[in-house]
Formats: C-alpha cells, structure tokens, sequence
C-alpha cells in the first residue's frame, strides 16, 4: 500500500496482522459536511480496500496490473467523527476479471457505513 | 421545482468544502446551470494510484463525481437542502491522461418528495471522450 499515494493522502492505513483490515481516522482530509465523513472519501476509501485484497489474491502474480471498470457503492449511514475501517472480499477470481466487495464500517462490522462492488479488469504480465 | 430566482451559491459552497475532502483533491467550481454544475480537479502528484504510469486513482474522480451531482441537486432545488448519497455506480471508461484536468459535470434530471436522481460525467474537455459515466440517487435527509 505504500505505493499508492491516493491510499496516503486519504490517511488510510493497514491493521497489523490482518492483510486485508484498513482503517482511516477522521481527519480534515476526508470531512464534506461538518462532522460527517465526506461520501466520496468513504467511496475512495472503500476503492483501496478492494485494491489491497485483490493484491492479497493475487499473491505471487503481484507484478499483474489492476484497472478498475466500475464500481456500484450504497452508502447506508453517516460517517461520523471517529476511526473507519474496511475490508475488500474477492469473491471471483478468474483469469481476466475480478469481483470484489467491500464493507466500511465505524462501531461495528454488522452495521456498514458504506458498501462497495467493484469490478477489475486483470492484465497479467 | 426548480425555484425561478436561485438563492443557491455554488461557488460560495465549493469555497467551504476547502477545509476538508475538496481541499485534499483541489476540486474547484468551473460553471454551473438551472440543474447542472462542472467542477475541475487539476491532476496532483498526491492523488496518484497507479504510480508507474502517474494516472489518477479512481477514487478522486468518484468524489468528484459526487460532489459534482451533489451540487445539481442543490442547483435545481434552488436552495441549499441537505441530502446524502443514496447509491452512487461509475463506469471508469479509460484511464485519465496523467498530468490533465479532469473535468466533472453533473446533472440533476428528477427530484421527488424525497430522492433526487443524478447523472455526470468525468472528461478532459471533450465530452464525446469520456474518462467516466455515473448515475446515483440522493436522499434528501431534512423529512
């Protein structure tokens, strides 16, 4: 993730021991209204996380290019004043495409803030 | 529903939303209309997500994309109302050109009691060349 400076000027960064937990604090970087999370900074956010899992998927093939098609996010609750995290789930693997979802969330994982499905077109070296 | 005299100030919005996401991305007003705003996010080394060949992340031009329709909704309201993004999906079409604008126009084409539905589109100054479609809903949250 280190090479992704979008993944850092969000202020998103990996949890220890879990290879596909990301967590972003609040910060004026990612404010829209006063208090709440800015939608496309959560949309972002959740954009790196799907990025980070398909990289853990892809494991040794890492030197594979990713390019996103598009992306469908639901946002389900306001982001407020306190720490985010997010997961990406592969939930397809093939030899030209993926399908990740991703989950962000504040409190409690059962109760997303945001919900993503992306799809990546894989070019392998 | 659009109000006849707009007392809604997209440029005077655009300038607060600088203290926070609209700062780190650097989106600023280019034009807007009865139910439509274009909004410019100059390329930043900072928002880079494929370093190698130094294109723009996804994710800037998502927020773009949402603030842009955001602010139609606002436009063919014709004063402020608070809502939030309902469901927003993007078709990246093509990589942005690095080192270019991208331009963001959206456009607020129903509103309803309660759901506003939007459309856009991100390009580098010709439409027919398109770098990404959208199309979202916008709840709006003061009912």
């Amino acid at each position: 993730m280190d090479d992704l400076p979008y993944a850092h000027a969000l202020g998103a960064t990996p949890v220890a021991g879990d290879p596909t937990l990301l967590t972003l604090p609040f910060a004026n970087a990612v404010v829209g209204r006063p208090g709440f999370l800015h939608g496309g900074a959560i949309g972002g956010f959740l954009e790196v996380a799907s990025i980070v899992a398909l990289r853990h998927a892809l494991g040794i093939e890492s030197d594979a290019r990713i390019k996103p098609i598009n992306l469908t996010v639901d946002f389900m609750r306001g982001g407020r004043d306190k720490p985010t995290f997010a997961r990406g789930v592969v939930t397809r693997l093939g030899t030209r495409v993926a399908n990740v979802d991703a989950t962000a969330w504040q409190d409690d994982p059962a109760r997303p803030i945001a919900a993503a499905r992306m799809n990546y077109l894989i070019v392998r070296a | 529903m659009a109000h006849p005299e707009s007392v809604f100030d997209p440029v005077a919005f655009m300038a607060l939303m600088q203290a926070g996401h609209g700062g780190l991305l650097g989106v600023e007003h280019r034009a807007h209309g009865a139910d439509w705003a274009e909004l410019a996010l100059p390329y930043r080394e900072a928002l880079i997500g494929d370093p190698e060949r130094g294109v723009l992340a996804s994710g800037p031009i998502l927020a773009l994309m949402d603030t842009a329709t955001s602010l139609a909704v606002h436009l063919k309201h014709g004063v402020e109302r608070p809502h939030a993004t309902l469901d927003l999906r993007i078709d990246y079409v093509r990589p942005a050109t690095p080192g270019k604008t991208v331009i963001g126009r959206g456009e607020c084409y129903r509103i309803t009691r309660a759901i506003a539905f939007v459309r856009g589109i991100a390009h580098e100054g010709d439409t027919a060349d398109p770098i990404a479609n959208v199309a979202g809903t916008f709840m709006f949250t003061d009912l």
